[in-house]
């Protein structure tokens, strides 16, 4: 073991002006790096892509056989086939995943290997550490939806021989940045998980838990809670219709899962001209007609400010608790 | 010595019904190698939090080269190196690039952070595992690269929090080699916590001794024995052939004896000066021969031992006094004075 003091190249940085608000992108880098060499990122990426693979291939031949309508870019976001769901739904499903899975050890993993220690005594913030993973994992799901979107457009030219429409440009731009919003939020819960647990299965499991019964059970819920408060059976149920479909309604919209869908099908479907009851009265004299882009995104404009504060929400519960949580192990 | 570079006052630190700090006054100078020790669970940890700026004190305030430790983390942040008790390091990554990735953060550019890595990794005998992934490290390959990642924003004072936890004795010598260079060539101070204390009395200039969140005693090892030997307490380790009821007679009746108590194979003799001289004329006449003669009270162990029987905590890992008893016991290795 040499002792060498002080090289020059040391004296020569060390006098001159450091910049030590950079620790922000070095973790930023370092993070990203992680999850693009990741065999996790491979794997939801791969699991994606083929979900996206036969919904295309099934899509496809939907379309063909029944020779495609005004849009048929946007078609093939959500057209499925008897067999297989669309690329929306698959989104819907599977987007949750790859946001719990870019997510539920960010914290905790680093405290079992010992890193976290090291890293809260360099001279960074600490919020830079866990700003950093959520900006990490939310640029690495924009790689994700972003390829696949672009995926499926690319399919579309070669099949279809037919370029898209600006129209669908921006709808299918729409879409992917509403997916994309909508994995974030799972990525911040599940990084709160990765806060809160110290075990990262158990941060999984909970983040697991919490995409299932949103995803699956939560419009048996919404059902059953609005048809105990509204019943609609007899004459009172006359009565109760409106309020009964209303209150499920909303509380269907407490799952990101729900608005997720709702928007998609709104954004990419320019013949769905209105979201909830609508009264004959109010569609005497419409016109039967698409409804243009701007149209569209005014529709869905609650759903993703709603969205984009559920992802905020989640991630400034995970920010509270790790600034707050005692560093010692 | 320079001037105190840490400095502590009235720090404490209270976790519920805990005290786990009280009212600490610590005053460490430039370039001083403090060796922080006591058990498990004094507070050692709770200290060095402080002092980072990661654990807020529940009283008291502490400062290092002239910035509040609480109010300024990141100044004080940029000064300070600390090796963790359990330092872990990113798997995937090469020992190099988790180096690089420290001095990044430090906002060195990676060309400054690239070389100072190598030649750090040159100084601590890392060269030959530069390019491996940090996960197949050994234990004591970690801790040597936790010092060269320490060393990576050339700081002015390092804290060591159990620095030779779990490395074997080869690997704890090179590292205190290692502490003492970094003091006395590079004009670093360091202050080390630990529980292993022949480790850290060969390399600590000054040690403070931790009880249940309290100092109770501060000095240089020679200060801190001669406090005991003032007290008028010495400890004498006999080993005789043979051990006789008569020879202990006769050791019994040497003036300033105390006390006889048999110790394994051998005898504790407490007495209230130094008896050495007759013990051995003692047992001369008796025709016993001496196979082992030793004052104890000159080591740290002993220094630490008598501390502790002071404060009237006796550690139960303390009670036996063989170094067989290793498992997170008070010492790894024991100093022995044969005459």
């Amino acid at each position: 073991m040499l002792a060498r003091k002080t090289a020059p190249e040391d004296s020569a940085s060390s006098g001159g002006e450091k910049k030590y608000e950079s620790g922000m992108a070095a973790l930023f880098r370092k993070e990203l790096s992680d999850h693009l060499n990741s065999r996790r990122f491979y794997l939801m990426f791969a699991l994606l892509l083929l979900a996206t693979t036969a919904s295309l291939a099934g899509g496809i031949s939907s379309i063909v056989s029944s020779g495609g309508g005004d849009y048929v870019y946007l078609e093939l976001f959500t057209t499925g086939s008897a067999y297989i769901y669309s690329f929306a739904t698959f989104l819907a499903f599977l987007g949750p995943l790859a946001g719990i899975a870019l997510g539920f050890d960010a914290v905790n993993n680093e405290r079992s290997l010992g890193t976290l220690n090291r890293l809260v005594s360099q001279p960074i913030y600490r919020d830079s550490i866990i700003n950093a993973k959520f900006l990490a994992g939310f640029a690495a799901l924009g790689v994700m939806i972003f390829a696949l979107g672009l995926y499926v457009c690319g399919v579309g030219i070669i099949t279809l021989g037919l370029p898209p429409q600006a129209e669908e440009i921006f709808r299918i731009l729409t879409f992917l940045l509403l997916t994309w919003v909508y994995t974030a939020f799972w990525l911040g819960l599940s990084i709160l998980f990765s806060v809160l647990y110290r075990h990262a299965a158990t941060a999984a499991l909970c983040a697991i838990a919490i995409w299932l019964f949103l995803s699956l059970f939560m419009s048996l819920v919404a059902g059953g809670v609005a048809n105990l408060l509204y019943p609609t059976d007899g004459i009172q149920g006359f009565f109760n219709t409106m309020s009964n479909y209303q209150l499920n309604l909303a509380l269907n919209r407490i799952s990101p899962y729900y608005l997720f869908s709702e928007a998609a099908t709104t954004i990419l479907s320019p013949s769905v001209r209105s979201i909830g009851v609508v009264t004959t009265s109010q569609l005497t004299g419409a016109v039967a007609g698409y409804l243009p882009f701007g149209q569209s995104l005014l529709l869905i404009w609650p759903h993703l400010v709603g969205m984009i504060a559920l992802t905020m929400a989640a991630f400034a519960c995970a920010y509270i608790s790790f600034m707050r949580q005692e560093i010692r192990a | 010595m320079g001037n105190p570079i840490i400095k502590t006052t009235g720090l404490s630190k209270r976790y519920g019904e805990v005290q786990a700090v009280e009212g600490l006054d610590l005053s460490i100078r430039e370039g001083e190698v403090f060796g922080l020790l006591g058990p498990n669970g004094a507070g050692k940890t709770t200290t060095t939090l402080m002092l980072l700026g990661l654990t807020e004190p529940t009283a008291g305030s502490a400062w290092i080269d002239g910035h509040n430790c609480t109010r300024e983390p990141i100044a004080v942040k940029r000064i300070v190196g600390y090796l963790p008790d359990n330092v872990g390091f990113y798997p995937d990554l090469t020992g190099l690039e988790n180096l690089v990735f420290t001095g990044r953060l430090n906002g060195l550019t990676d060309a400054v952070s690239r070389s100072r890595a190598e030649r750090l990794l040159e100084r601590v005998g890392l060269t030959y595992a530069a390019g491996r992934r940090a996960g197949a490290y050994s234990r004591g390959m970690k801790q040597r690269l936790g010092i060269a990642d320490v060393l990576m924003k050339d700081p002015k004072v390092i804290i060591m929090d159990e620095p030779t936890l779990g490395i074997d004795p080869e690997g704890v010598r090179e590292l205190m080699n290692l502490i003492r260079q970094l003091s006395a060539q590079d004009g670093r101070t360091l202050l080390l916590s630990s529980h292993q204390l022949y480790q850290v009395q060969q390399v600590c200039d000054r040690v403070g001794i931790f009880v249940k969140g309290r100092l109770i005693a501060c000095g240089t090892i020679g200060e801190l024995g001669r406090q005991l030997e003032n007290d008028g307490r010495f400890l004498l380790e006999l080993q005789a052939e043979p051990m006789d009821e008569a020879l202990r007679k006769a050791l019994a009746a040497i003036p300033g004896v105390k006390e006889i108590q048999p110790a394994g194979d051998s005898w504790e003799i407490v007495s209230s000066r130094d008896v050495r001289p007759d013990v051995t004329r003692a047992a001369a006449e008796r025709g016993a021969a001496i196979l082992s003669l030793r004052q104890r009270g000159g080591d740290l162990d002993e220094i630490y031992r008598q501390y502790f029987e002071k404060a009237g905590d006796r550690d139960d890992n303390h009670e036996d006094a063989r170094p067989e008893n290793g498992s997170g016991g008070l010492r790894l290795f024991r100093r022995r004075k044969k005459v």
